[in-house]
């Protein structure tokens, strides 16, 4: 039995990882690695809503209505931008507090009003309870990698695009605006999937980290996609088997902790742009330049006025 | 201490003659009103001085380091909790404000040496930093480590949980907060100059020998500090007050000294007005605060008198008309001009002349009350003022024809457009400027004759 909740915790939290890294990629490289942090949040008055609306404990529900106001907060985002002279860090931490608040006003009311019941457990939805995952939750995610994926794949060009010069994807009379709500969405889908599992904080975490540890290693987007997804594989499964190893570790903080290793690795080490290798770099470039100049200027150089 | 308890209860409360009165008006019980004015005092000192220090932030693109820190707090309190073993306040304060300069220090050396975007090295500092607090907080076995109370905060509780400070019985919260808000006002004042010229113009700031990044790590660590211990009453939605009362007043003003006063104003309304919702509606008072400060800024963005979205729907409307209304006498003086004639014309021509719908409808509306059209049985045609009006306009068209000729190589068919729309916007003064570019000349290119500025 233990070994059974261990293996489907195992697939969620790895598919969940797949999911991020690869929806993550994309949100990096636009500049909205945030972004997933603000949908997140703005996930939570969704989840009550839902729940005031149709008085319903189920999860699809809750998530439907999470998965509403996520986008709405996207929305309200880029919305923002245009009407207002805030920036975007302003923007992002309005968004997200305001959502926030209105998460916990909305949670308060619901526990104090309906006293005995099980109100909308918010608390588990800001740090998530992976290790008591159900079916239903990695059949939830399984299907949020496999939408997912499949999207990524048939756009991929268009996305890659995006990414790189949205102005030429414009001029290309590409519909720049829509793919990037259709980008927005794919990161509320990935959130909304993981929201049970590991909580706010958490996915927007896994959405942010591996992809960053990812660019460290390419500069192609084919192979950012696969390391970053890998890399989410990756910290999922270990996450989970420490947790499962460690009695009483919540498995959530250890896949973000996982990952957050793999970063520093990648930060490091990694060739050409890791910390390690620039060091050792950029001081032979430093003297090869001295030298060069010397070598242009036997007098000593150029003249400094004292 | 038993002598300090006694000694307190003895000299009474600021303002206990007042909470009396009160509480007698109200109907409410004494220790209700000693709450309220408790939760009350709390929620306007953190909100003071959340928004003191937001304005910089906000100035300064760092508002997102507030939400970084009030996540990376918990890291802080775990790891002093790791290391002494015990519920202390004053080593998990002190563990809390490293873990935020931590998070400030990590996520520059990230984004400098790692050439990683500063928001995403910020996700990833502070996202790393929570997890720990999580793991190092779910194996306090045992211990009661407050989760909830980082998470949510709790307002109410920190307003009513009383104990005599300086003779004074008040929230025990006051104790940190406010040295903070004086720590806060302080640094402000003595880093005044220095902190308005780093935030504006940081380059201009470090060629005058300003250390920018010295004032850069002072101002991070005022603000570790201040969301530590408004931390403590408020939780995760300290980042609602850093962020939001700055944006209100951001499009509120374009001065500095205002905008402070604006976001103090706007963030103690916030938590008092929060305050009493959540009475109302049995719900979080922080949670209330962060929604009604929300309401605050969408009535901001919507009639802020400069950039709101109302004044400059008005502003663009009122250009509208006047376009619409100037299209009119521009036209009408033309063809007097040919005719060598009055002209008049028809209401419904003028209103064509001018883009027909709304805006032309009410341009026309606004020439004849001006008294710059005269019209009757239908029939406008230019009254002396209009005539005068007009004439300016197209003087300005012509001199701006004769100077795009002069200046640039456009062929004769091109000068027209650009012509027509500058003439909107060229004054008296401009129109000398460009005569005298020009060397007072008498036609345009089409060789047409430039009027005479209107007397």
């Amino acid at each position: 039995m233990f070994l059974t909740q261990t293996t489907l915790v195992l697939v969620g939290t790895v598919l969940l990882g797949i999911t991020a890294g690869l929806v993550g990629t994309f949100a990096y490289l636009r500049r909205r690695a945030l972004a997933g942090d603000v949908i997140a949040h703005a996930a939570l008055p969704g989840l009550c809503l839902a729940f005031l609306i149709t008085q319903s404990h189920s999860m699809s529900v809750l998530l439907a209505g999470a998965l509403i106001t996520g986008v709405a907060g996207a929305f309200l985002m880029s919305l923002l931008r245009r009407v207002s002279r805030l920036r975007q860090d302003a923007i992002l931490g309005t968004v997200l507090s305001i959502a926030y608040g209105l998460g916990i006003a909305l949670t308060r009311a619901i526990q104090n009003h309906y006293r005995n019941e099980r109100g909308a457990d918010l608390e588990s939805f800001i740090i998530g309870r992976a290790a008591t995952m159900l079916k239903g939750d990695v059949l939830q995610i399984g299907a949020a990698t496999i939408g997912c994926g499949i999207v990524v794949l048939v756009i991929y060009k268009e996305l890659k695009l995006l990414s790189f010069d949205e102005s030429f994807c414009r001029v290309q009379g590409w519909p720049a605006t829509r793919l990037d709500l259709l980008l927005m969405f794919l990161t509320a889908v990935t959130v909304i999937a993981g929201l049970p599992a590991v909580g706010v904080v958490l996915t927007a975490a896994l959405l942010i980290i591996p992809a960053a540890a990812a660019r460290f290693w390419t500069d192609r987007l084919s192979h950012m996609m696969a390391i970053s997804a890998g890399m989410g594989g990756v910290s999922g499964a270990v996450g989970t088997l420490l947790s499962a190893r460690l009695d009483q570790m919540p498995t959530g903080p250890l896949v973000v902790l996982t990952a957050s290793s793999l970063f520093v690795v990648s930060w490091m080490l990694a060739p050409k742009r890791g910390w390690l290798w620039n060091r050792g770099v950029s001081r032979e470039e430093l003297a090869t330049a001295a030298e060069e100049i010397l070598a242009a200027n036997p007098s000593g150089g150029p003249e400094v006025a004292s | 201490m038993n002598v300090v308890l006694l000694l307190a209860e003895r000299i009474p409360v600021p303002f206990e003659s007042g909470l009396t009165v009160i509480a007698e008006w109200l109907g409410q019980s004494r220790l209700n009103i000693e709450n309220a004015a408790g939760t009350l005092l709390v929620g306007a000192l953190c909100a003071a001085t959340c928004a003191l220090v937001g304005c910089f932030l906000l100035l300064r693109k760092m508002s997102l380091l507030g939400d970084a820190l009030s996540h990376s707090v918990l890291a802080g309190i775990a790891g002093a909790f790791l290391l002494t073993g015990r519920i202390d306040p004053v080593p998990m304060f002190l563990g809390a404000l490293a873990a935020g300069i931590v998070t400030a220090l990590a996520t520059q050396f990230i984004h400098r040496t790692g050439s990683v975007p500063e928001d995403s090295s910020i996700g990833i500092v502070f996202t790393s930093l929570f997890a720990f607090g999580v793991v190092v907080v779910s194996q306090a076995k045992g211990v009661h480590l407050d989760l909830d109370c980082v998470l949510f905060g709790d307002v109410t509780f920190a307003g009513m949980n009383f104990k005599p400070i300086m003779g004074w019985l008040l929230p025990e919260s006051v104790r940190t907060l406010v040295p903070a808000l004086i720590i806060t006002i302080v640094f402000l004042v003595l880093c005044w100059k220095e902190l308005r010229l780093t935030s504006f113009d940081p380059v201009h700031a470090a060629t005058l020998g300003f250390s920018v990044p010295l004032i850069h790590y002072l101002m991070t660590i005022v603000v570790a500090m201040v969301t530590v211990s408004a931390m403590e009453v408020v939780g995760l939605l300290v980042v609602a007050l850093l962020t939001v009362p700055a944006c209100i007043a951001r499009m509120l003003t374009d001065r500095l000294g205002r905008m402070l006063w604006i976001a103090v104003l706007s963030g103690v309304s916030c938590t008092t007005i929060g305050y009493f919702l959540a009475l109302r509606w049995d719900s979080s008072v922080a949670g209330l605060a962060a929604v009604v400060a929300g309401s605050e800024l969408a009535t901001a963005i919507l009639v802020a008198p400069k950039y709101g979205l109302l004044g400059r729907f008005r502003r663009s409307i009122q250009l509208k008309v006047r376009i619409a209304a100037e299209d009119v006498l521009a036209g009408l003086f033309r063809r007097m001009e040919q005719a060598g004639t009055v002209v008049s014309e028809s209401t419904v021509d003028c209103r064509h002349r001018a883009g027909d719908g709304l805006a032309a409808h009410i341009a026309v509306r606004w020439l004849n009350r001006r008294g710059l059209l005269v019209t009757s049985d239908g029939m406008a045609q230019l009254s002396d003022t209009g005539r005068r009006y007009a004439q300016g306009l197209v003087r300005s068209h012509r001199l701006w024809d004769s100077w795009l000729n002069q200046n640039f190589d456009l062929p004769p068919d091109h000068l027209h457009d650009p012509a027509e729309a500058m003439e909107h916007f060229i004054g008296p003064v401009m129109q000398r400027q460009l005569e005298d570019d020009l060397h007072q000349p008498n036609a345009d290119p089409h060789g047409r004759e430039i009027p005479q500025a209107p007397e």
